[in-house]
Protein backbone atom coordinates (compact mmCIF):
# COMPACT_ATOMS: atom_id res chain seq x y z
CA UNK A 1 0.00 0.00 0.00
CA UNK A 2 1.23 3.39 -0.63
CA UNK A 3 1.95 5.73 2.01
CA UNK A 4 -0.70 8.33 2.75
CA UNK A 5 0.43 11.98 2.36
CA UNK A 6 -3.10 12.74 3.86
CA UNK A 7 -4.79 11.11 6.12
CA UNK A 8 -8.71 12.87 7.16
CA UNK A 9 -10.03 11.63 10.47
CA UNK A 10 -13.67 12.56 11.32
CA UNK A 11 -12.68 16.41 10.63
CA UNK A 12 -15.75 18.25 10.63
CA UNK A 13 -16.69 21.94 10.10
CA UNK A 14 -18.96 23.98 12.09
CA UNK A 15 -19.56 27.35 12.51
CA UNK A 16 -20.07 29.35 16.07
CA UNK A 17 -23.18 30.70 13.73
CA UNK A 18 -24.16 26.85 13.67
CA UNK A 19 -24.04 26.44 9.85
CA UNK A 20 -22.69 22.97 9.35
CA UNK A 21 -20.20 22.97 6.65
CA UNK A 22 -19.03 19.62 6.54
CA UNK A 23 -20.22 16.43 8.44
CA UNK A 24 -17.28 14.04 9.37
CA UNK A 25 -15.57 13.45 6.47
CA UNK A 26 -12.83 10.14 6.71
CA UNK A 27 -10.44 10.67 3.70
CA UNK A 28 -6.95 9.27 2.87
CA UNK A 29 -5.46 10.22 0.03
CA UNK A 30 -2.16 8.14 -0.89
CA UNK A 31 1.69 9.52 -2.40
CA UNK A 32 1.70 10.50 -5.73
CA UNK A 33 -2.19 10.23 -6.27
CA UNK A 34 -4.04 12.97 -7.99
CA UNK A 35 -7.27 13.01 -6.38
CA UNK A 36 -10.28 15.64 -7.09
CA UNK A 37 -13.20 16.64 -4.60
CA UNK A 38 -16.22 17.02 -6.69
CA UNK A 39 -19.24 18.54 -5.72
CA UNK A 40 -21.98 21.14 -6.06
CA UNK A 41 -21.76 24.58 -4.53
CA UNK A 42 -21.91 24.28 -0.57
CA UNK A 43 -21.03 20.77 -0.32
CA UNK A 44 -17.85 21.72 2.00
CA UNK A 45 -15.18 20.84 -0.63
CA UNK A 46 -13.37 23.87 -0.53
CA UNK A 47 -13.61 23.90 2.97
CA UNK A 48 -12.24 20.51 3.25
CA UNK A 49 -9.35 21.61 1.13
CA UNK A 50 -8.60 24.31 3.31
CA UNK A 51 -8.55 22.17 6.43
CA UNK A 52 -6.24 20.34 4.69
CA UNK A 53 -4.03 23.01 4.07
CA UNK A 54 -4.37 24.51 7.53
CA UNK A 55 -6.17 27.52 6.25
CA UNK A 56 -9.19 26.79 8.34
CA UNK A 57 -9.26 24.77 11.53
CA UNK A 58 -11.65 21.77 11.54
CA UNK A 59 -14.14 21.97 14.37
CA UNK A 60 -13.49 18.07 15.29
CA UNK A 61 -11.51 15.06 13.82
CA UNK A 62 -7.97 15.58 12.35
CA UNK A 63 -6.04 15.88 9.53
CA UNK A 64 -2.73 14.36 9.36
CA UNK A 65 -0.13 14.85 6.68
CA UNK A 66 2.35 11.73 5.92
CA UNK A 67 1.30 10.74 9.59
CA UNK A 68 2.11 14.44 11.80
CA UNK A 69 0.63 17.70 12.14
CA UNK A 70 1.29 20.59 9.33
CA UNK A 71 4.42 21.61 11.26
CA UNK A 72 6.12 18.14 11.07
CA UNK A 73 5.02 17.70 7.27
CA UNK A 74 6.97 20.94 6.93
CA UNK A 75 9.98 19.90 9.37
CA UNK A 76 9.99 16.65 7.62
CA UNK A 77 10.89 18.71 4.11
CA UNK A 78 7.41 18.33 2.56
CA UNK A 79 6.21 21.41 1.56
CA UNK A 80 2.47 22.25 0.83
CA UNK A 81 1.05 24.65 -1.72
CA UNK A 82 -2.13 26.21 -2.25
CA UNK A 83 -3.76 27.32 -6.05
CA UNK A 84 -6.90 29.69 -4.86
CA UNK A 85 -10.40 30.08 -7.30
CA UNK A 86 -8.32 33.36 -8.16
CA UNK A 87 -4.80 34.08 -9.38
CA UNK A 88 -4.45 36.04 -5.71
CA UNK A 89 -1.54 37.78 -7.47
CA UNK A 90 -0.38 40.94 -5.83
CA UNK A 91 -1.03 43.77 -8.73
CA UNK A 92 1.45 46.00 -7.33
CA UNK A 93 4.11 43.50 -8.25
CA UNK A 94 5.30 42.01 -11.71
CA UNK A 95 5.13 38.76 -12.29
CA UNK A 96 8.42 37.61 -11.62
CA UNK A 97 8.20 39.24 -8.26
CA UNK A 98 4.68 37.32 -7.58
CA UNK A 99 6.40 34.23 -8.36
CA UNK A 100 8.73 34.53 -6.37
CA UNK A 101 6.90 35.82 -3.02
CA UNK A 102 6.74 32.20 -1.92
CA UNK A 103 11.03 31.71 -1.59
CA UNK A 104 11.44 35.87 -0.19
CA UNK A 105 8.78 34.33 2.51
CA UNK A 106 10.66 31.88 3.28
CA UNK A 107 14.31 33.50 3.13
CA UNK A 108 15.54 32.09 0.19
CA UNK A 109 18.57 34.07 -1.18
CA UNK A 110 17.52 36.53 -3.87
CA UNK A 111 19.78 35.06 -6.67
CA UNK A 112 18.45 31.16 -5.74
CA UNK A 113 14.84 32.71 -5.72
CA UNK A 114 15.15 34.37 -9.03
CA UNK A 115 16.72 31.31 -10.97
CA UNK A 116 13.83 28.95 -9.63
CA UNK A 117 11.49 31.16 -10.62
CA UNK A 118 12.63 31.51 -13.85
CA UNK A 119 12.62 27.99 -13.68
CA UNK A 120 8.50 27.68 -12.83
CA UNK A 121 7.33 30.79 -15.01
CA UNK A 122 9.11 28.28 -17.57
CA UNK A 123 7.61 25.49 -16.35
CA UNK A 124 4.22 27.33 -17.54
CA UNK A 125 5.53 28.64 -20.32
CA UNK A 126 5.52 32.77 -19.33
CA UNK A 127 9.22 32.53 -19.37
CA UNK A 128 9.14 35.86 -21.24
CA UNK A 129 6.53 37.42 -19.02
CA UNK A 130 8.88 38.11 -15.52
CA UNK A 131 8.64 42.19 -16.14
CA UNK A 132 4.82 42.10 -17.21
CA UNK A 133 2.25 43.47 -14.30
CA UNK A 134 -0.75 40.93 -13.63
CA UNK A 135 -3.59 43.12 -15.11
CA UNK A 136 -1.52 43.61 -18.69
CA UNK A 137 -2.36 39.42 -18.37
CA UNK A 138 -5.40 37.70 -19.88
CA UNK A 139 -6.98 35.32 -17.23
CA UNK A 140 -5.50 32.36 -18.59
CA UNK A 141 -2.29 33.57 -18.09
CA UNK A 142 -3.03 35.20 -14.74
CA UNK A 143 -3.69 31.44 -13.53
CA UNK A 144 -0.79 30.17 -15.02
CA UNK A 145 1.05 32.84 -12.65
CA UNK A 146 -0.46 31.49 -10.20
CA UNK A 147 0.60 27.82 -11.04
CA UNK A 148 3.97 28.66 -11.12
CA UNK A 149 3.40 30.45 -7.53
CA UNK A 150 2.90 27.57 -6.57
CA UNK A 151 5.53 25.38 -7.56
CA UNK A 152 8.38 27.29 -7.09
CA UNK A 153 8.87 25.68 -3.95
CA UNK A 154 8.39 22.46 -5.53
CA UNK A 155 6.32 21.16 -3.15
CA UNK A 156 5.40 17.52 -2.86
CA UNK A 157 1.59 17.95 -1.94
CA UNK A 158 -0.16 20.52 -4.31
CA UNK A 159 -3.44 21.57 -3.19
CA UNK A 160 -6.18 23.34 -5.83
CA UNK A 161 -9.86 24.99 -5.14
CA UNK A 162 -11.16 25.27 -8.72
CA UNK A 163 -8.49 26.72 -10.14
CA UNK A 164 -9.64 26.60 -13.61
CA UNK A 165 -13.68 27.44 -12.95
CA UNK A 166 -13.40 30.80 -13.92
CA UNK A 167 -11.75 30.15 -16.99
CA UNK A 168 -13.59 29.63 -20.72
CA UNK A 169 -13.46 25.73 -21.53
CA UNK A 170 -10.64 25.88 -24.22
CA UNK A 171 -8.54 27.51 -21.97
CA UNK A 172 -9.33 25.40 -19.11
CA UNK A 173 -9.04 22.14 -21.28
CA UNK A 174 -5.43 23.16 -22.11
CA UNK A 175 -4.62 24.16 -18.86
CA UNK A 176 -6.01 20.56 -17.46
CA UNK A 177 -3.53 18.58 -20.08
CA UNK A 178 -0.89 21.08 -18.82
CA UNK A 179 -1.41 20.20 -15.21
CA UNK A 180 -1.30 16.74 -15.92
CA UNK A 181 2.20 16.78 -17.80
CA UNK A 182 3.28 18.56 -14.93
CA UNK A 183 2.01 15.82 -12.25
CA UNK A 184 3.37 13.08 -14.45
CA UNK A 185 6.92 14.45 -14.63
CA UNK A 186 7.19 15.20 -10.83
CA UNK A 187 4.96 12.59 -9.20
CA UNK A 188 3.61 14.66 -6.82
CA UNK A 189 0.29 14.29 -4.93
CA UNK A 190 -2.30 16.55 -5.95
CA UNK A 191 -5.81 17.10 -4.17
CA UNK A 192 -8.25 19.54 -6.70
CA UNK A 193 -11.69 20.71 -6.22
CA UNK A 194 -14.17 21.13 -8.92
CA UNK A 195 -18.05 21.03 -9.69
CA UNK A 196 -17.24 19.62 -13.14
CA UNK A 197 -17.55 16.68 -13.71
CA UNK A 198 -15.48 16.34 -16.88
CA UNK A 199 -12.64 17.87 -15.41
CA UNK A 200 -12.17 15.18 -12.16
CA UNK A 201 -13.01 12.23 -14.86
CA UNK A 202 -9.98 13.35 -17.28
CA UNK A 203 -7.58 14.74 -14.17
CA UNK A 204 -8.50 12.34 -11.68
CA UNK A 205 -7.23 9.02 -10.52
CA UNK A 206 -9.39 9.12 -7.63
CA UNK A 207 -13.15 11.08 -7.36
CA UNK A 208 -14.19 11.40 -4.11
CA UNK A 209 -18.01 12.82 -4.81
CA UNK A 210 -19.71 15.55 -2.56
CA UNK A 211 -22.96 16.69 -1.48
CA UNK A 212 -24.48 19.78 -0.03
CA UNK A 213 -26.98 20.52 2.71
CA UNK A 214 -25.08 19.65 4.95
CA UNK A 215 -22.01 19.12 3.23
CA UNK A 216 -20.71 15.37 3.27
CA UNK A 217 -18.76 12.96 0.86
CA UNK A 218 -21.29 10.08 -0.77
CA UNK A 219 -18.85 8.09 -2.50
CA UNK A 220 -15.69 7.33 -3.80
CA UNK A 221 -14.40 6.49 -7.55
CA UNK A 222 -11.86 5.31 -8.61
CA UNK A 223 -10.73 6.69 -13.00
CA UNK A 224 -8.97 3.93 -13.72
CA UNK A 225 -7.98 5.15 -17.60
CA UNK A 226 -4.26 4.89 -18.03
CA UNK A 227 -1.81 7.95 -17.61
CA UNK A 228 -0.93 9.42 -19.91
CA UNK A 229 -4.40 11.10 -20.91
CA UNK A 230 -4.36 13.08 -23.95
CA UNK A 231 -7.09 15.01 -25.81
CA UNK A 232 -8.33 11.53 -27.48
CA UNK A 233 -9.25 10.13 -24.03
CA UNK A 234 -12.16 13.42 -23.94
CA UNK A 235 -13.96 11.48 -26.22
CA UNK A 236 -13.74 7.90 -25.86
CA UNK A 237 -16.20 5.63 -24.70
CA UNK A 238 -14.13 5.17 -21.49
CA UNK A 239 -14.86 8.70 -20.73
CA UNK A 240 -17.92 8.94 -21.14
CA UNK A 241 -18.60 5.57 -18.95
CA UNK A 242 -16.52 7.60 -16.07
CA UNK A 243 -18.75 10.89 -16.59
CA UNK A 244 -21.89 8.45 -16.50
CA UNK A 245 -21.07 6.59 -13.20
CA UNK A 246 -19.92 10.51 -11.37
CA UNK A 247 -23.50 12.26 -12.96
CA UNK A 248 -25.19 8.75 -11.44
CA UNK A 249 -23.15 9.44 -7.72
CA UNK A 250 -23.86 12.83 -7.89
CA UNK A 251 -27.49 12.39 -8.81
CA UNK A 252 -28.14 9.55 -6.22
CA UNK A 253 -26.66 11.83 -3.10
CA UNK A 254 -28.99 15.50 -3.97
CA UNK A 255 -32.29 15.09 -2.40
CA UNK A 256 -34.87 14.72 -4.88
CA UNK A 257 -36.45 18.29 -3.63
CA UNK A 258 -32.88 19.71 -5.02
CA UNK A 259 -31.02 19.09 -8.38
CA UNK A 260 -27.73 20.70 -7.54
CA UNK A 261 -25.96 22.51 -9.66
CA UNK A 262 -23.30 20.07 -11.48
CA UNK A 263 -22.57 21.92 -14.73
CA UNK A 264 -21.53 20.44 -18.04
CA UNK A 265 -17.94 21.81 -17.96
CA UNK B 1 -5.33 54.42 -31.53
CA UNK B 2 -7.07 56.21 -34.29
CA UNK B 3 -8.60 58.48 -32.29
CA UNK B 4 -5.61 60.45 -31.53
CA UNK B 5 -4.57 61.10 -34.96
CA UNK B 6 -8.14 63.09 -35.60
CA UNK B 7 -8.69 64.29 -31.76
CA UNK B 8 -5.81 65.76 -29.31
CA UNK B 9 -3.61 64.34 -27.13
CA UNK B 10 -5.52 63.82 -23.93
CA UNK B 11 -3.48 66.09 -21.95
CA UNK B 12 -4.37 69.25 -24.17
CA UNK B 13 -7.56 67.81 -23.67
CA UNK B 14 -7.48 67.95 -20.17
CA UNK B 15 -5.97 71.70 -19.70
CA UNK B 16 -8.26 73.54 -22.28
CA UNK B 17 -11.23 73.45 -21.00
CA UNK B 18 -10.91 75.19 -18.05
CA UNK B 19 -9.00 77.55 -19.09
CA UNK B 20 -11.76 78.23 -21.47
CA UNK B 21 -13.81 78.32 -18.75
CA UNK B 22 -11.59 80.84 -16.83
CA UNK B 23 -11.14 83.00 -19.62
CA UNK B 24 -14.42 83.09 -19.86
CA UNK B 25 -15.22 84.25 -16.40
CA UNK B 26 -12.44 86.25 -16.07
CA UNK B 27 -13.77 88.11 -19.19
CA UNK B 28 -16.92 88.65 -18.01
CA UNK B 29 -15.94 89.73 -14.52
CA UNK B 30 -13.72 92.71 -16.57
CA UNK B 31 -16.55 93.28 -18.84
CA UNK B 32 -18.91 93.98 -16.34
CA UNK B 33 -16.61 95.76 -13.78
CA UNK B 34 -15.88 98.31 -16.38
CA UNK B 35 -19.50 98.49 -17.88
CA UNK B 36 -21.14 99.55 -14.41
CA UNK B 37 -17.87 101.25 -13.23
CA UNK B 38 -18.28 99.00 -9.89
CA UNK B 39 -15.39 101.26 -7.22
CA UNK B 40 -12.29 99.13 -6.80
CA UNK B 41 -12.96 98.67 -2.74
CA UNK B 42 -16.47 96.90 -3.71
CA UNK B 43 -15.00 94.67 -6.41
CA UNK B 44 -12.02 95.27 -8.19
CA UNK B 45 -11.45 94.23 -12.06
CA UNK B 46 -9.20 90.97 -12.54
CA UNK B 47 -6.89 93.83 -14.21
CA UNK B 48 -6.41 96.00 -11.34
CA UNK B 49 -5.88 92.68 -9.32
CA UNK B 50 -3.59 91.94 -11.35
CA UNK B 51 -1.57 95.12 -11.07
CA UNK B 52 -1.59 94.66 -7.59
CA UNK B 53 -0.61 91.55 -7.65
CA UNK B 54 2.91 92.76 -9.24
CA UNK B 55 3.11 96.15 -7.25
CA UNK B 56 2.94 94.49 -4.32
CA UNK B 57 5.06 90.98 -5.06
CA UNK B 58 7.13 91.39 -2.09
CA UNK B 59 4.99 91.79 0.66
CA UNK B 60 2.48 88.72 -0.71
CA UNK B 61 5.50 86.59 -1.82
CA UNK B 62 6.81 86.64 1.71
CA UNK B 63 3.38 86.15 3.46
CA UNK B 64 2.46 83.29 0.57
CA UNK B 65 6.13 81.74 1.57
CA UNK B 66 5.16 81.63 5.19
CA UNK B 67 1.46 80.15 4.35
CA UNK B 68 3.28 77.63 2.41
CA UNK B 69 5.71 76.59 5.14
CA UNK B 70 3.31 76.33 7.80
CA UNK B 71 0.50 74.30 5.49
CA UNK B 72 3.90 71.76 4.56
CA UNK B 73 5.18 71.55 7.91
CA UNK B 74 1.37 70.69 8.65
CA UNK B 75 0.59 68.08 6.38
CA UNK B 76 4.06 66.58 6.82
CA UNK B 77 3.26 66.37 10.68
CA UNK B 78 -0.38 64.73 9.95
CA UNK B 79 1.14 62.67 7.59
CA UNK B 80 3.36 60.72 10.09
CA UNK B 81 1.12 60.62 12.84
CA UNK B 82 -1.94 59.82 10.30
CA UNK B 83 0.13 57.24 9.11
CA UNK B 84 1.44 55.74 12.56
CA UNK B 85 -1.86 55.92 14.03
CA UNK B 86 -3.32 54.00 11.43
CA UNK B 87 -0.80 51.33 11.98
CA UNK B 88 -1.46 51.18 15.50
CA UNK B 89 -5.43 50.81 14.94
CA UNK B 90 -4.53 47.79 12.50
CA UNK B 91 -2.79 46.31 15.29
CA UNK B 92 -6.12 45.14 17.08
CA UNK B 93 -9.36 46.13 17.15
CA UNK B 94 -9.24 46.97 20.88
CA UNK B 95 -7.17 49.82 20.17
CA UNK B 96 -8.99 51.09 16.96
CA UNK B 97 -12.52 51.02 19.57
CA UNK B 98 -10.67 52.79 22.40
CA UNK B 99 -8.93 55.60 20.13
CA UNK B 100 -10.96 56.15 17.12
CA UNK B 101 -14.00 58.25 18.55
CA UNK B 102 -11.10 60.71 19.68
CA UNK B 103 -9.99 61.20 16.14
CA UNK B 104 -13.63 62.19 15.00
CA UNK B 105 -14.12 64.26 17.96
CA UNK B 106 -10.77 65.90 16.85
CA UNK B 107 -12.38 65.81 13.53
CA UNK B 108 -15.67 67.44 14.42
CA UNK B 109 -14.54 69.66 16.39
CA UNK B 110 -14.51 73.06 14.50
CA UNK B 111 -10.62 74.51 14.22
CA UNK B 112 -11.44 78.30 15.06
CA UNK B 113 -12.70 76.72 18.13
CA UNK B 114 -9.85 75.33 19.83
CA UNK B 115 -7.31 77.84 17.92
CA UNK B 116 -7.03 80.16 20.48
CA UNK B 117 -6.57 77.40 22.86
CA UNK B 118 -3.63 76.38 21.19
CA UNK B 119 -2.16 79.70 20.21
CA UNK B 120 -2.13 80.71 23.79
CA UNK B 121 -0.68 77.08 25.17
CA UNK B 122 2.15 77.12 22.35
CA UNK B 123 4.27 79.73 22.98
CA UNK B 124 6.36 79.48 19.62
CA UNK B 125 3.68 81.15 16.87
CA UNK B 126 4.59 79.16 14.09
CA UNK B 127 4.39 75.18 16.39
CA UNK B 128 1.09 76.69 17.10
CA UNK B 129 -0.10 77.37 13.53
CA UNK B 130 1.57 74.35 12.11
CA UNK B 131 -0.38 72.65 15.11
CA UNK B 132 -3.71 73.22 14.00
CA UNK B 133 -3.47 73.20 10.71
CA UNK B 134 -2.21 69.42 11.12
CA UNK B 135 -5.24 68.64 13.38
CA UNK B 136 -7.59 69.87 10.19
CA UNK B 137 -5.45 68.02 7.97
CA UNK B 138 -4.98 64.48 10.45
CA UNK B 139 -8.35 62.47 9.97
CA UNK B 140 -8.56 61.96 6.30
CA UNK B 141 -4.84 60.30 6.75
CA UNK B 142 -5.95 58.50 9.38
CA UNK B 143 -9.34 57.22 8.54
CA UNK B 144 -8.48 56.25 5.00
CA UNK B 145 -4.89 54.54 5.88
CA UNK B 146 -7.03 52.38 8.50
CA UNK B 147 -9.69 51.37 5.63
CA UNK B 148 -6.41 50.65 3.30
CA UNK B 149 -4.34 48.57 5.86
CA UNK B 150 -7.33 47.01 6.52
CA UNK B 151 -8.36 45.91 2.60
CA UNK B 152 -6.58 43.38 1.81
CA UNK B 153 -7.32 40.49 -0.50
CA UNK B 154 -8.18 37.76 1.94
CA UNK B 155 -6.99 35.27 -0.67
CA UNK B 156 -3.41 36.85 -0.13
CA UNK B 157 -3.88 36.62 3.46
CA UNK B 158 -4.63 32.80 3.15
CA UNK B 159 -1.53 32.53 0.95
CA UNK B 160 0.67 34.31 3.55
CA UNK B 161 -0.77 33.01 6.16
CA UNK B 162 0.29 29.52 4.14
CA UNK B 163 3.81 29.88 3.81
CA UNK B 164 3.98 31.28 7.57
CA UNK B 165 5.02 35.29 6.76
CA UNK B 166 5.46 36.45 9.63
CA UNK B 167 4.20 39.74 11.32
CA UNK B 168 6.59 41.89 9.76
CA UNK B 169 6.30 39.93 6.05
CA UNK B 170 2.46 40.31 6.05
CA UNK B 171 2.84 44.31 7.13
CA UNK B 172 5.53 45.11 4.58
CA UNK B 173 4.87 43.02 1.39
CA UNK B 174 1.11 42.93 1.83
CA UNK B 175 -1.10 45.52 4.13
CA UNK B 176 1.56 48.31 2.67
CA UNK B 177 1.28 48.08 -0.51
CA UNK B 178 -2.39 47.04 -0.06
CA UNK B 179 -3.30 50.54 1.53
CA UNK B 180 -1.18 52.62 -0.84
CA UNK B 181 -4.34 53.86 -3.24
CA UNK B 182 -5.70 54.66 0.29
CA UNK B 183 -3.27 56.66 1.57
CA UNK B 184 -2.94 58.60 -1.40
CA UNK B 185 -6.16 59.38 -1.52
CA UNK B 186 -6.10 60.34 1.89
CA UNK B 187 -2.98 62.65 1.13
CA UNK B 188 -4.74 64.63 -1.51
CA UNK B 189 -7.87 65.17 0.20
CA UNK B 190 -5.46 66.34 3.42
CA UNK B 191 -2.95 68.88 1.62
CA UNK B 192 -5.61 71.23 0.80
CA UNK B 193 -6.93 70.56 4.57
CA UNK B 194 -3.59 71.76 5.37
CA UNK B 195 -3.57 75.16 3.59
CA UNK B 196 -7.05 75.73 5.10
CA UNK B 197 -5.99 75.06 8.31
CA UNK B 198 -3.02 77.02 8.09
CA UNK B 199 -5.36 80.01 6.75
CA UNK B 200 -8.07 79.76 9.21
CA UNK B 201 -5.37 79.37 12.29
CA UNK B 202 -3.62 82.49 10.69
CA UNK B 203 -7.18 84.53 10.95
CA UNK B 204 -7.20 83.04 14.54
CA UNK B 205 -3.66 84.40 15.05
CA UNK B 206 -4.50 87.69 13.64
CA UNK B 207 -2.63 90.73 14.33
CA UNK B 208 -1.33 89.31 17.35
CA UNK B 209 2.67 89.99 15.86
CA UNK B 210 3.01 86.20 14.73
CA UNK B 211 1.41 85.78 11.73
CA UNK B 212 2.50 87.50 8.31
CA UNK B 213 1.00 85.04 5.78
CA UNK B 214 -1.51 85.43 3.85
CA UNK B 215 -4.57 85.26 5.83
CA UNK B 216 -2.89 88.15 8.20
CA UNK B 217 -2.07 90.49 4.59
CA UNK B 218 -6.16 89.57 3.74
CA UNK B 219 -6.67 90.69 7.38
CA UNK B 220 -4.92 94.08 6.94
CA UNK B 221 -5.95 94.63 3.46
CA UNK B 222 -9.48 94.33 5.01
CA UNK B 223 -9.01 97.18 7.81
CA UNK B 224 -7.36 99.34 4.98
CA UNK B 225 -10.06 98.88 2.78
CA UNK B 226 -7.05 97.17 0.12
CA UNK B 227 -9.38 95.06 -1.71
CA UNK B 228 -7.60 94.79 -4.66
CA UNK B 229 -4.67 93.60 -2.64
CA UNK B 230 -7.48 91.08 -0.32
CA UNK B 231 -8.08 89.30 -4.08
CA UNK B 232 -4.77 88.75 -4.97
CA UNK B 233 -3.80 87.53 -1.45
CA UNK B 234 -7.11 84.97 -1.90
CA UNK B 235 -5.92 84.47 -5.46
CA UNK B 236 -2.42 83.32 -4.14
CA UNK B 237 -4.51 80.91 -1.17
CA UNK B 238 -5.98 79.39 -4.32
CA UNK B 239 -3.19 78.91 -6.81
CA UNK B 240 -1.41 76.99 -3.89
CA UNK B 241 -4.09 74.83 -2.64
CA UNK B 242 -4.08 73.66 -6.39
CA UNK B 243 -0.67 73.52 -6.71
CA UNK B 244 -0.39 71.16 -3.66
CA UNK B 245 -3.58 69.08 -5.15
CA UNK B 246 -1.47 68.92 -8.35
CA UNK B 247 1.58 67.51 -6.27
CA UNK B 248 -0.31 64.89 -4.58
CA UNK B 249 -1.87 63.20 -7.70
CA UNK B 250 1.23 63.54 -9.56
CA UNK B 251 2.81 61.65 -6.32
CA UNK B 252 0.10 59.18 -6.70
CA UNK B 253 0.37 58.68 -10.12
CA UNK B 254 4.01 57.86 -9.99
CA UNK B 255 3.86 55.81 -6.88
CA UNK B 256 0.41 53.57 -7.99
CA UNK B 257 1.80 53.74 -11.83
CA UNK B 258 1.72 49.55 -13.80
CA UNK B 259 -1.13 48.65 -11.36
CA UNK B 260 -3.50 50.71 -9.63
CA UNK B 261 -6.84 51.66 -11.56
CA UNK B 262 -6.43 55.41 -10.69
CA UNK B 263 -3.07 55.64 -12.19
CA UNK B 264 -3.71 53.83 -15.49
CA UNK B 265 -3.71 56.00 -18.45
CA UNK B 266 -7.32 55.97 -20.37
CA UNK B 267 -6.66 53.77 -23.65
Amino acid sequence: MIAAAIEVRAAEKTYPNGTRALRPVDLRIGEGEFVTLLGPSGCGKSTLLKMIAGLVAPSAGEIRLWGGSLDAAAHGGHRVAFVFQEPTLMPWANVMRNVRLPLDLGGVPSRAAEDRSREALELVGLARFGANYPRELSGGMQMRVSIARALVTEPTLLLMDEPFGALDEITRNRLDGDLLALWGRKRLTIAFVTHSIFEAVYLSSRVVVMAARPGRVVDEITIDAPYPRGADFRVSPAFSLHAKRLQDALERASAPADAGDGEPA
Amino acid sequence: MIASRIQPPMRVRRIVPPIVVAAVLVGAWQFVVDAYQVPAYIVPSPSNVARTLVADWGLLSHALLTTLEITVLAFLAATVVGSLLAFLFVQSRTIETALFPYAVLLQVTPIVAIAPLIIIWVKDPTASLVICAAIVALFPIISNTTLGLRSVDPGLVDFFKLHRATRLQRLWRLQIPSAAPYFFGGLRISSGLALIGAVVAEFVAGTGGSGTGLAYEILQAGYQLNIPRMFAALLLISLAGIALFAAMSLLSRAALAHWHASALKEE
